[in-house]
Parts: C-alpha cells; structure tokens; sequence
C-alpha cells in the first residue's frame, strides 16, 4: 500500500516536472509546478514529516507560485514557439547523467541499503511540528535569525529593484 | 512494505535532473527560474527521506530553510526580472549579453 502510494507521488511528480520545462506558455508551467507541490507535499506526509507538508503548500502552493502567476501575467509574455539553440547540449548532457544515476542505482545491492528505522522512534513521540519548533528555537536559533535577515534584505532588494524611479523623484 | 531509500534518491535526482536540463534549454527566464525551484524541491525530498530514515530532525529544519531561501529568491529573482522588461521589453535570455565576455 505504502509502495502503491509511492509509486503515485513519484509518477506524477517526474511528470510535472517534465511538463513544466517542456510545455511552452509559462502559465501552463506554473500551474504543472503546482500539481508538483501538492504531490510533494503528499510525499512528505508520507514520510511523516506533516509540518514541511503543511509548510510547502502554504508557502510554495500559496505565496511562492501566486507571485509567479503573478509575473507571468503582468508581464504579458507571447509563448516561444522554440527552444534555446542549445538544446542538443542540453539534452546530450541530461542523457549522460540520467544514464549515470541509473547505472549506479541498479548496481547497488540490496544489503547496502539502510534499514528500516523502527517504527514509532524519537521524532514521533511528541509529535512532529512540536519537535521541529523545539530544535529550531534551541540548536538551530542563530540561523533561524540570520534567516529572518535573508527576508528582510530580499524585501528591501526586491522593493528598490522593482520600483521606477527610486531616486530620481527626489 | 517499506520503501527503499534509494528509491527517494532516484526521484530526487529525476527531478534535479529535469531542472538542470530546464535551465540549458529555455529561453524564457521565468521558466528557468521555475527550473531553479524544480531543483529545490528535488533537494528537499532528498533531506526529508534522509531525515525519515535516520531519525533525524535536522534535514527537515534544514529544509525549512532552503525553503525560507526560496522565497527570497523568488522576490528578489522576479524583481529582476520587471526591472529587466521595463528596460529591453522582453525577458529572452538571448537578449541580455551585457556580462558576456
């Protein structure tokens, strides 16, 4: 059941994936990333990580993708009717990688693999949001201000970037 | 039945893989900053397996802020990108060489 589920997820995420760099009008783009944001987050239900799940459709689903819908039709963009001229470079290049992982990934054994940690261990005793809010206001609270700082400075940046005239008004 | 984890790095490195290709192929930045975030997520599968299967917190807080990364990103990457209409009207990356050697 576990294996059907992921089976699912996976499909429908490499599929999206793929429409949204093959399709050619960015709205169709953006609204295939979506359905890959929503299968992710499923992905990660599964792995009992409910908070990322939550988190990325709040944040990727609802702020991140509406600002990119956003650009797509304020900027008003004809579809491109073709590709980079580097296309076979391209290709040639995700060919030569795709080839490699595959090798590597059948040549491993099934003894290589880690096994399954035991149902029920640390992480889920307390719940899972509980535990990431515990950690990240304890061991991890000095990035969690510098990340803080990272969205004010994208504020800023993405203000005075975006606005006209900034200084020749004055 | 459990999932193997290298079943999560195959997807994670399909998915990467896509948004590398995505970025040398298109034309359109917004797509290839659409690329940008196909590899994010590709990434952030990855550390949630990892997290899952060595019972670990720390991936998932770690993915908490690759995804706080994203957003800035996102906002400074699209400002970019009107700044970049309003001056050439047209967001074709074939148009911008003023860096090019």
């Amino acid at each position: 059941m576990g294996l059907f589920f992921f089976y699912y997820l996976a499909g429908v995420i490499i599929l999206t994936a793929l429409l949204v760099v093959a399709l050619r009008n960015p709205i169709y783009s953006v609204l295939s990333l979506l359905i890959m944001f929503f299968h992710v987050a499923g992905l990660y239900v599964t792995l009992h990580a409910e908070f990322l799940a939550a988190v990325q459709v709040i944040v990727y689903a609802g702020a991140i993708l509406v600002l990119y819908l956003f650009v797509v039709m304020l900027l008003n963009v004809k579809r491109e009717d073709r590709y980079h001229p580097q296309l076979p470079i391209g290709a040639f290049l995700g060919l030569v990688i795709v080839t490699e992982v595959l090798l590597l990934a059948f040549q491993r054994r099934e003894s290589d693999v880690p096994p399954m940690p035991p149902p029920g261990s640390v992480a889920q005793v307390v719940g899972n949001t509980e535990t990431i809010g515990d950690v990240l206001y304890t061991t991890y609270l000095f990035p969690f201000e510098v990340a803080s700082l990272i969205l004010l400075v994208a504020m800023i940046g993405a203000i005075v970037l975006a606005k006209r005239d900034l200084f020749e008004q004055q | 039945m459990a999932i193997p984890l290298s079943y999560y790095v195959i997807l994670s490195a399909i998915v990467f893989i896509t948004g590398v290709v995505g970025v040398l192929i298109r034309r359109n930045i917004i797509i290839i900053l659409l690329s940008v975030e196909l590899m994010l997520n590709a990434t952030n599968i990855n550390f949630v397996a990892y997290s899952y299967y060595f019972q670990n917190i720390a991936g998932q807080v770690f993915v908490f802020f690759a995804l706080t990364v994203a957003a800035a990103e996102v906002a400074v990457g699209l400002a970019i990108i009107i700044a970049l209409y309003r001056s050439r009207s047209s967001i074709n990356v074939d148009e911008f060489q003023l860096l090019k050697w």
